[in-house]
């Protein structure tokens, strides 16, 4: 007989010490952290906050984010061009740690991959009271024109995908993005089954 | 067009609904809209590679890996299993991260305020590859049962949180391990939220293959990810 999946189960409360020790104080290493570097690539800031169904933001999700490097590049085998720049593409913050809650990234801002599709970043949101994690993407307010032929973006509409584009701001420390993820409501952010 | 390698999808017959309302923290952040079917793209096929390297020589012994003054407290055991795919395949050098409580149902996190006692000894986190054949194990501590905030005398059966990754970002997965002919198995709504079909499959299983005389008890715990689908990629 097949075997089937694992199911899913929460990743509850008290995974700090576990995916995130240092953010949160903890002596021991943390694999993954919320910085990504590119030599000689310009850094840019992704901020934000998970909102539930009553609108308070969220104290103990965790944000993954998996994107390509300034030239479009995944780190792993199945990308042709393969990754010759030392960039990992992986990192990871709860968002218990910063007032508000924000989550905050330091990365760089991913370049297309070359299929059609807008630069965009793979978002996994994990939170007590979510059996599953769920799947988004991160795309750019200031591209614009790639973005208008994205074909994901046009299968969602312009009803909904506006919940998917992080809108830039220019800051003193080079630009900042503004993601929020709303899990219900109105803005409702637009998940994934991939 | 090319053919490549695709995976599978989420099996919804085995993992639980986002809208699981005895498991009262999930009306809220469940999402209520239909999730959006997503192409596998190249973005979707990769993901995070971790090799042997990324991990200490004692991230997969929990009972020495914060030891300061002694051992832990506790029922000394060992958690090890294989993890494959659908298709049976092993899923060999991904990462696995694990965490838990102590022993007396304690973890040592700030917004943990069970009235039960912190060991000096025990942080409760761990991590490991798998090997070439998808194998793992861990060294550690019986976990204890705790009481929680979900309704009146609410106690979480004992459990091992895991997180693994898998070839792709797709096959990512958190999940958590149990404990066989745990009686609070069956009134707990995290476990109850997975379909019945399916919730065996979160219950490790002893294994006196795994034990080790005059030392540790063993469990078993295998895990499955998504499988392989031959899908067209758009290249």
């Amino acid at each position: 007989m097949a075997p089937k999946q694992t199911p899913s189960q929460t990743i509850g409360p008290y995974f700090s010490y576990g995916l995130t020790p240092e953010q949160y104080g903890y002596d021991y290493k943390q694999l993954v952290g919320n910085t990504l570097a590119e030599d000689g690539v310009e850094g840019i800031t992704i901020r934000g906050q998970v909102f539930d169904g009553n609108g308070d933001s969220v104290r103990d999700a965790v944000i993954e984010l998996w994107q390509a490097d300034s030239q479009g590049r995944y780190a792993h085998a199945r990308d042709p061009r393969g990754s010759n720049t030392g960039f990992g593409g992986f990192a990871r913050v709860g968002t218990g740690t910063l007032e508000g809650h924000f989550f905050e990234f330091h990365t760089v801002k991913p370049g297309a991959i070359g299929d059609g599709q807008a630069p965009h970043i793979t978002v996994v949101v994990f939170m007590r009271g979510l059996l599953n994690h769920v799947y988004t993407r991160l795309y750019f307010s200031d591209e614009a024109a790639a973005n208008g032929a994205d074909p994901v973006l046009a299968q969602i509409g312009p009803d909904r995908c506006g919940t998917l584009i992080a809108q830039r701001q220019d800051g003193a420390d080079g630009p900042v993005y503004q993601f929020d993820i709303h899990m219900q409501g109105d803005r409702e952010t637009v998940f994934f089954d991939a | 067009m090319a053919a490549a390698e695709g995976f599978a999808p989420r099996d919804w017959d085995s993992h639980p609904p986002y809208l699981s309302p005895d498991y009262k923290s999930t009306p809220l952040r469940a999402p209520t809209k239909p999730l959006v079917i997503l192409p596998q793209s190249l973005s979707e096929l990769t993901g995070p590679v971790y090799g042997q390297d990324a991990v200490g020589p004692l991230d997969h012994d929990l009972t020495k890996l914060a030891a300061k003054t002694a051992e832990p407290n506790g029922e000394r055991i060992i958690v090890a299993g294989q993890v494959r795919d659908e298709d049976g395949r092993p899923v060999p050098n991904i990462l696995l991260e694990v965490w838990q409580p102590n022993a007396a149902g304690r973890y040592n996190h700030d917004d943990d305020q069970h009235d039960a006692p912190i060991d000096p000894n025990f942080l409760g986190a761990g991590r490991c590859v798998t090997d070439d054949q998808g194998r793992y194990r861990f060294i550690t501590i019986k976990p204890g049962a705790y009481p929680w905030g979900n309704h009146f005398n609410a106690w979480r059966p004992n459990h091992i949180h895991f997180s693994l990754f898998g070839p792709s970002i797709l096959t990512r997965l958190i999940t958590q391990m149990y404990f066989p002919g745990d009686p609070l198995l069956e009134l707990d709504p995290i476990f109850n939220g997975v379909p019945a079909a399916s919730r065996q499959l979160l219950v490790s299983k002893l294994s006196i293959e795994l034990s080790e005389p005059e030392w540790a008890l063993g469990y078993e715990f295998n895990i499955c990810l998504r499988g392989r689908l031959a899908t067209p990629l758009e290249t």
